[in-house]
């Protein structure tokens, strides 16, 4: 396909850019949040938009399936990031990576006591980096959502998700005991299409820079 | 059972692609024979010892090794043939001057390079060693493009860099190795917050210029950007005018990338990679590795490239398949007729391709793909048109 696809994440992220692609001049022709299509024109002639599941979005900028992207850090970190530029902190959908236990569970005692810990989450990779940098042992549980359940129905000590409010995690009464990295939407950039084609893709990247300032 | 599937990311090469990329590889290494060249075949494996010498990390976790049942020494499967051409300057050629050397062959990745990247990439390409100026990298460079030239390829267009830039600033900041190694992660991926982050505590020389590095990349206006924005650094300075001298000569398209630090283990100047129409990543890549040699116990300042045969195939021109001429076998040899021999042998000391049907398959000739056939009118072999 000619011309420069970006690939946007579902959910939180999407919701959020839909303010940025309006100052970078990208406004979908359709609303991405009602339409069930996949690919969206935008007001600029040369450019679309292509709605992915957030965690798929690195892989498709990666193979240059798309150009550019807007994914969290969270699934960046996840990722590796391999092949692609991260030049962008976009600024919005900001929450924080975050360790939470049980309500009463003495996270902080089971790790200076050296415990074996299991951990359930969505992130793997950054969970298995963030304990061996702790040289805490851990026994990692992949669970795809409802993060929180694991923990209240004794599946695993403690959790590693991302907390925006911590409301869900009052709701089900657990409480977050340690920041892994602040989290945030990047622009990525497939590191050939920087390359081939940078009389495109440059001008968008600094009217993202210019929007993210504002 | 699937005893036939190959694993992953490894694959055959069928006639058609196989062709293109042996008249590639032959009218590359005649080009290289021209200029001087001389040809090298390192072995496919050796111990990881000498294999990995100076080579880094990424080259030590991307080669397939195994244990020397004659030894018991750890051996590698060559990842990159470059290591081994710079062993051989160093220790088997051992000469004073200017050694020019070239290769082709197959080398072998534990893991793809890039995604979608085969396993086997089929590598050629050529090196100078012993001359530290900017004239050995000019000359490289100019064969690179004429090799590309030569294949015909599309849209070619260089990447280069100076791995000095990013040294010469964290050296003169005196940043330690765990910084350095997070900078050189960073600037990698443009990160420019990491970056920020991490420049936090160095004196505002050192943070401004390594802030500037993700940004400075693009057109030839980068080098008069980097000469403003940049410390004044000898290094840094002369690594500018390398590239300013480089861009001035390219014969395609040259932009730069100032962060671009590929090989920053072991290489030591400018480094280039060349991308073209029709492939996705690099077709070729190369450098300045003054340092290499110094691994082998005799520093040698050494600069080439390499180019990834399949990748250039796929966006080199196509010829068409070239077309055979059907002969009548020869069954027997001295009673034939040796009119028939002699005119299958001017026809192939021609240049074409003649094959002889073997008797019992004239209903399976199409495979064959012969437009036309050797056929006697009168007493004499000639060659006519093949009808369906």
């Amino acid at each position: 396909m000619t011309g420069i696809g970006i690939a946007l994440s579902k959910g939180r992220i999407l919701r959020e850019t839909g303010p940025l692609l309006a100052r970078v001049g990208l406004r979908p022709k359709e609303d991405p949040e009602t339409s069930r299509k996949l690919i969206f024109a935008t007001e600029h002639p040369g450019v679309r938009l292509i709605v992915l599941r957030a965690a798929d979005t690195p892989t498709y900028v990666q193979y240059g399936a798309a150009d550019l992207g807007i994914a969290g850090k969270d699934v960046l970190h996840e990722h590796g990031g391999a092949g692609l530029y991260q030049p962008l902190d976009l600024g919005i959908a900001r929450c924080r990576m975050m360790v939470a236990v049980r309500k009463g569970f003495e996270y902080e005692g089971a790790v200076r006591r050296g415990a074996r810990l299991r951990i359930a989450t969505k992130y793997v990779r950054t969970t298995r980096e963030h304990f061996a940098a702790k040289g805490v042992h851990v026994d990692l549980i992949h669970l795809y959502g409802s993060m929180e359940l694991a923990p209240v129905l004794g599946l695993a000590d403690a959790i590693v998700d991302l907390v925006a409010s911590g409301r869900t995690l009052t709701a089900n009464g657990l409480v977050s005991v340690e920041e892994i990295m602040p989290v945030s939407a990047r622009l990525i950039v497939n590191q050939a299409a920087l390359k081939t084609k940078r009389a495109q893709l440059q001008p968008l990247i600094d009217a993202f820079a210019e929007a993210a300032l504002r | 059972m699937r005893t036939w599937l190959l694993p992953e990311y490894i694959e055959d090469m069928l006639p058609e692609e196989a062709a293109r990329i042996e008249r590639l590889r032959r009218a590359i290494l005649d080009l290289f024979e021209c200029w001087g060249y001389q040809l090298l075949m390192p072995p496919l494996l050796e111990y990881v010892d000498s294999l990995l010498t100076g080579t880094g990390h990424d080259l030590d976790l991307r080669t397939f090794k195994l244990v020397d049942q004659l030894s018991g020494r750890m051996m590698g499967v060559r990842a990159d043939i470059t290591p081994q051409v710079a062993r051989i300057d160093a220790h088997l050629l051992n000469r004073q001057g200017v050694t020019r050397l070239c290769y082709a062959g197959s080398v072998l990745h534990t893991r793809p390079a890039v995604p979608d990247a085969t396993r086997e990439p089929l590598q050629i390409g050529a090196e100078v060693y012993g001359h530290a100026g900017v004239e050995s990298d000019l000359e490289v460079q100019r064969l690179l493009c004429r090799a590309l030239e030569i294949a015909g390829v599309k849209g070619a267009r260089i990447d280069i860099g100076h791995v000095a830039v990013f040294r010469g600033i964290v050296r003169a900041a005196g940043v330690g190795a765990e910084l350095e190694s997070e900078l050189f992660e960073a600037l990698q991926r443009k990160d420019v917050p990491a970056v920020k982050e991490l420049t936090r505590g160095l004196e505002r020389g050192a943070r401004e210029a390594l802030r500037a590095l993700p940004e400075l990349y693009g057109g030839p206006e980068v080098l008069s950007l980097a000469a403003k924005r940049l410390p004044r650094l000898k290094e840094v300075g002369a690594a500018l005018h390398t590239l300013k001298a480089l861009w001035r000569v390219c014969a395609i398209p040259a932009s730069f990338d100032l962060a671009e630090l590929r090989g920053y283990h072991y290489h030591s100047g400018v480094v280039f990679d060349v991308y073209c129409d029709g492939v996705a990543g690099a077709v070729a890549r190369g450098g300045r590795y003054d340092e290499v040699g110094k691994a082998f116990g005799r520093p040698r300042p050494a600069t080439g490239f390499s180019i990834d045969l399949r990748k250039l195939a796929g966006s080199a021109a196509r010829p068409g398949p070239r077309a055979a001429i059907l002969a009548p076998v020869q069954a027997r040899r001295n009673a034939g007729d040796a009119g028939l021999a002699r005119a299958i042998e001017k026809l192939r000391a021609a240049g074409e391709i003649v094959i002889e049907e073997l008797p019992g398959h004239e209903t399976h000739r199409a495979e064959l793909g012969c437009t036309r056939r050797l056929a006697r009118k009168g007493g004499v072999w000639k060659v006519e048109k093949l009808r369906k």
